[in-house]
């Protein structure tokens, strides 16, 4: 039986693109399970100090994209 | 004979003073991270914002400047512990303390700020050497040319002496102030004492709040953490590090003073919008001090140009695992400097598209920067309070107490500011 072997020299530009892209994004995913769990000890002041950060960031958030709807609208 | 005689006090002299010989032969090995943060503070956007408010208030806010100084020290000083005890670079730090989310958060908005900020090194650069009729893509072309340089020879310590001396160009503002002969009487009179002149208005509160804003922006944070690992600086190097950054934290507030005289003595009662608009206005009057300014401007864009895109590139290669190292060569680091060459070309082009909206860029530096600093800063303290991680050398109950409270400082007015940026009539 003939085997099949994949012919590199002809692979089309969109297989190679593909290659690229499927290798970076295994790295992003090898880099989230390194990370996944935080290595620092979830004290009271370290989860109260991540909370004020979320708030503040979506209040940030919020700002932003009302002054955008604001600009957008004039 | 006279020659046994000088060799003689020379070797005596030797003999006297060794021990400072020895401590100042060390300091200048260690020394560079903290002395480059500080100065490269001084960016294109932080001389415009220290000409602005000399022009505007005259030589009174000098004591805010002061003040200043501590501020910066005692955030930044920080970074050295943590890069000396951990020997990761914040970005790594906050992948692996508080995970993913946080760690992706960080890195993508450290990289957006950066790159917008390299911009406006940009801007100030073209703006600052147009003043001697070169235009904008040749300005691009040289400091593309020489960053490049700065890199290839892969040695960090090139690198790192390369910067030091385009930070003593940046003492320029030192003799300029000279020149223009400040009063010195109306100096100390005016400017040590803290005062709120014209009372607290809306304009003195955007103006203090601008100067915080200079003073401490996220990618110092990175930038040194980074440079602290890359260098190879150790635990017994963490006092010759603190000195370093103290050293760096004087220089920056002396140099911010000395512009503040310029502009407070020359330009004082004007309205001016940036430190190339300062330098062109002082070209009738004062041409030398002019060009020294347009000299230090384009000095700071470069420096400042030089640790924004390192600190996006050594924050990259920490957290993907490339060789990120300033003593590897380009074949040995490719994606390291790759990302370098890609931010610093991209941002210089940026600069030369015609019409592009440069100021509307420089405007919204301030407010991405202020999704970025507080959580690089509550990162920090978090970090540095961790037995864990820093053993005997986290923070002390004094430390937090002072570091809390410069943070808690910074992030507030910092807010403000970008506030005030979105809504201008905000403040009234």
């Amino acid at each position: 039986m003939e085997k099949f072997e994949p012919d590199i020299k002809s692979e089309s530009s969109e297989g190679r693109s593909d290659r690229f892209l499927a290798r970076h994004l295994s790295k992003f995913t090898e880099i989230n399970k390194k990370y996944a769990k935080p290595h620092i000890r979830m004290t009271p002041m370290v989860r109260i100090a991540l909370l004020g950060l979320r708030i503040y960031l979506i209040v940030l958030v919020l700002v932003l994209v009302y002054k955008f709807y604001t600009l957008i609208r004039v | 004979m006279g020659g046994d005689l000088s060799v003689n006090y020379l070797s005596r002299f030797y003999y006297q003073y060794r021990r400072v010989i020895k401590a100042l032969q060390l300091y200048l090995l260690i020394a560079g991270p903290g002395l480059i943060v500080m100065i490269a503070d001084n960016d294109a956007g932080g001389i415009t914002t220290y000409a602005a408010t000399g022009a505007k208030f005259g030589y009174a806010l000098i004591w805010f400047l002061v003040l200043l100084g501590p501020v910066a020290y005692y955030v930044q000083e920080m970074t050295v512990r943590l890069g000396a005890v951990t020997k990761h670079g914040h970005a790594e730090a906050i992948f692996a303390a508080f995970g993913p989310f946080w760690g992706w958060f960080s890195l993508i908005d450290l990289s957006l700020v950066n790159w917008l900020t390299l911009i406006t090194e940009f801007i100030g650069m073209t703006a600052a050497l147009s003043i001697f009729n070169i235009p904008p893509v040749i300005t691009v072309v040289i400091v593309i040319g020489i960053m490049m340089f700065m890199v290839v020879q892969g040695r960090y310590w090139t690198w790192e002496k390369l910067a030091m001396f385009f930070c003593l160009l940046n003492l320029v503002y030192i003799p300029a102030a000279f020149m223009v002969h400040p009063d010195v009487g109306s100096i100390l009179q005016k400017g040590i004492i803290p005062n709120f002149p014209g009372g607290i208005t809306a304009t003195l509160i955007f103006f203090l709040m601008a100067n915080i804003g200079t003073t401490i922006a996220p990618w110092m944070i990175f930038f040194q953490q980074s440079a602290v690992v890359d260098k190879g600086m150790g635990k017994k190097d963490i006092p010759w590090g603190k000195l370093d950054t103290i050293l760096g934290a004087v220089f920056t507030v002396v140099v911010a003073i000395f512009i503040v005289l310029v502009t407070g003595t020359v330009l004082y009662g004007m309205d001016i919008q940036s430190a190339a608009q300062a330098s062109t206005t002082m070209m009738g009057s004062y041409p030398l001090v002019g060009t020294l300014l347009a000299i230090g401007l384009f000095d700071a864009g470069l420096l400042g140009a030089i640790c924004i895109s390192l600190a996006s590139s050594w924050a990259f290669g920490e957290v993907f695992g490339w060789a990120h190292s300033l003593n590897n060569r380009i074949r040995e680091a490719p994606w390291f400097y790759a990302y370098y060459f890609f931010a610093i070309i991209t941002a210089g082009l940026v600069v030369l598209i015609p019409h592009a909206p440069l100021v509307l860029i420089t405007l919204f530096v301030q407010v991405i920067a202020v999704t970025l600093l507080p959580a690089a800063l509550v990162f920090l303290i978090l970090l540095l309070n961790n037995e864990e991680i820093m053993g005997e050398y986290r923070n002390t109950t004094i430390q937090n107490l002072v570091s809390i409270t410069i943070v808690i400082g910074i992030i507030s007015l910092s807010t403000l500011y970008a506030f005030s940026v979105l809504f201008p009539g905000m403040f009234g």
